[in-house]
């Protein structure tokens, strides 16, 4: 059903569309970073397409991605986009849903927001900012929102240690700040 | 005749200042509040906040201009903690999600791991009805929650009570069913933990019964009752529009009016079966809400109702050496089926390379588990749609221009639940 809406955005950003797959039923469209907003307002405002309800965004980081009984050329490596940020729409009116994909490099970080498109992605972003440090530009209010502002580092990233605590209250037994190697205080805003 | 009234304790009341007698005693502007704008501090402990969250306000008297809604104090990791536990060891964490409809979650997570198996389809008719059964259970015991406790909330303390009975009776029934009363972590991949107990049709026909007299008995109480009345229409009311834009689902966005209910829109397990109506509202206020949810209520009693006259004999488990554990008699027996089961509990469920993302009606709306799986026995990554948070998010929008005193049932009514809200 949604595969219609892949061959629609095919036909209409030929350049915009890095890739599309679909696994298990779900429709996923990988899309060039800077082409993202335009691809985005069309999705919500075309008829044909009608994205009007907003599902989910989250991001995916690859760095320990070496999944088992594929070639290893799929595998992460360090020339390959770290991070992917997912955007999950649905249609109210033609009930089709599509994720969109967009590569993130490590070293720059940063993604277009869609919170002005639809406003339920001013918190989910700020959520996929505060666990990935995904930073994302034309957010209004880009701030921590589970974890508190002194917290260093982004604690879904593969790199950040599950048993790694950062008690807010001080303690005398305890470094006042326990900083990653690389990470500087402050990092977090 | 009353005692003159002391000029100087009344202005340490209103003023909390200690130098009052400092200030010339015949200026009655020191009597008056400040003009600006106070900050109120709203939680994060607070007993009509439903879990831990907290508010920053801004109040001019008692209205409401500006407020910051702040999650995340019962932030658990679950994602994290997730990318570590096998994917049968999740389970107990998705009851911790939205701890008063568990079973939903379970079912949940076990449809998104089918989902990336292909198992989908496979599950026997039977399991499909029990969870069913179960999910309906826990809708119930959420919506009396949500129903029973946004009444105390508003003063009347007798609903609450009789909707906490009727939910007592279905936890009840749930720990014959699971071994537990709260965290059942009963669904498993592929099927369920162990089939109905003896007596259950019986049961749950005469506990569905009485939770039918107790709902006639409350909403004689609310329906009509006019403080009730008062404090919930036109209270937090939301546009259509408003409710798609900002992802609201649910009983939320039903009653604005919006038509969605994964149920009924994206059919799944044998709900194409059965018979419900979903209810929509006209006005989107709290009462609509309130109402929404009673209707569902009665609807929930009426699936249930038709799964115990269809339910089939069947297996409880899909017929699928890569999740089903072998059977007892064989673990201790066979070298084969022990080293099958060591594998199953040790490494987990294999899981081929993919992604998925799987959804249900939660006792608040689409609640959804986005899995990424990289073949081994861990999720890569393990994502929740909890509608509670993308439903807080309204909240600063809802409150806003209103008084203190209704931010109340504007929460009650948005049922946030903080297990699922902050993950």
């Amino acid at each position: 059903m949604a595969k219609q809406v892949l061959d629609a955005l095919l036909a209409k950003f030929p350049t915009a569309i890095e890739k599309t797959e679909s696994q298990h039923g779900d429709e996923i469209a990988w899309i060039q970073k800077d082409q993202l907003v335009a691809v985005a307002t069309w999705l919500k405002d075309d008829p044909a397409m009608a994205f009007d309800s907003p599902v989910f965004v989250t991001a995916i980081d690859r760095l320990d991605w070496r999944p088992v009984g594929v070639p290893p050329s799929t595998h992460w490596t360090e020339d390959k986009p770290r991070f992917e940020v997912c955007y999950q729409l649905r249609s109210s009116k033609h009930k089709h849903r599509i994720r969109l994909k967009i590569s993130v490099l490590e070293q720059d970080g940063h993604c277009p927001s869609l919170a002005t498109l639809w406003s339920a992605f001013d918190w989910q972003e700020r959520e996929t900012f505060d666990m990935y440090g995904i930073r994302f530009d034309g957010h209004p209010d880009l701030r921590r929102i589970f974890l508190y502002e002194e917290f260093v580092g982004y604690p879904l990233r593969k790199d950040y240690p599950k048993e790694k605590r950062q008690p807010l209250v001080r303690r005398d037994d305890l470094p006042i700040n326990p900083i990653k190697a690389g990470a500087k205080p402050g990092d977090a805003r | 005749m009353a005692a003159p009234r002391d000029v100087t304790s009344l202005k340490q009341l209103v003023l909390g200042r200690k130098d009052v007698q400092d200030l010339s005693l015949s200026d009655d502007s020191e009597t008056e509040l400040p003009p600006e704008l106070m900050t109120v501090n709203m939680g994060p402990s607070h007993p009509a906040m439903h879990g831990t969250v907290r508010i920053v306000l801004s109040v001019d008297g008692e209205r409401i201009v500006k407020s910051d809604v702040q999650p995340g104090y019962l932030h658990r990791c679950f994602e994290k903690e997730s990318e570590y536990a096998t994917y049968t060891q999740v389970f107990p964490y998705t009851d911790r999600l939205n701890y008063v409809s568990p079973m939903i979650n379970n079912v949940g997570w076990a449809m998104v791991v089918e989902k990336l198996m292909g198992l989908t389809d496979r599950i026997p008719k039977r399991t499909e009805y029990i969870r069913v059964i179960v999910s309906e259970m826990s809708r119930m015991t959420d919506h009396l929650t949500c129903v029973g406790a946004s009444a105390m909330e508003l003063g009347a303390f007798t609903p609450f009570l009789y909707f906490l009975k009727a939910r007592e009776w279905l936890y009840e029934l749930l720990e014959k069913v699971s071994g537990a009363r709260l965290t059942h972590s009963y669904v498993r991949v592929g099927g369920i933990a162990k089939d109905l107990p003896d007596g259950f049709h019986d049961d749950l026909t005469h506990t569905l019964d009485q939770i039918e007299k107790v709902m006639v008995e409350v909403e004689t109480m609310l329906n009509a009752n006019k403080i009730f009345r008062d404090r919930m229409a036109g209270i937090g009311v939301m546009s259509k529009e408003d409710a798609l834009a900002t992802g609201c689902v649910g009983p939320i966005a039903r009653a604005c009016g919006i038509d969605y209910d994964v149920r009924k829109d994206y059919p799944y397990s044998v709900y194409p079966e059965l018979d419900f109506d979903v209810p929509l509202g006209t006005t989107g206020d709290c009462l609509d809400r309130y109402l929404v949810r009673i209707e569902e209520l009665k609807q929930c009693i009426r699936i249930l109702r038709q799964c115990l006259k269809q339910i089939p004999d069947g297996p409880t488990m899909v017929d699928d050496p890569r999740v089903t554990l072998p059977p007892k008699r064989d673990t201790y027996n066979t070298i084969e089926s022990m080293i099958r089961h060591f594998k199953h509990i040790v490494d987990g469920i294999r899981v081929p390379p993919g992604e998925a993302y799987a959804f249900v009606e939660g006792g608040n709306g689409e609640l959804g588990f986005y899995v990424v799986a990289d073949g081994t026995g861990r999720p890569y990554k393990a994502y929740v749609r909890s509608p509670s948070f993308v439903h807080l998010s309204t909240a600063s929008q809802l409150i806003h221009n209103h008084l203190i005193a209704d931010v109340v049932p504007i929460f009650g009514m948005i049922n946030m639940i903080g297990g699922e809200c902050d993950k």
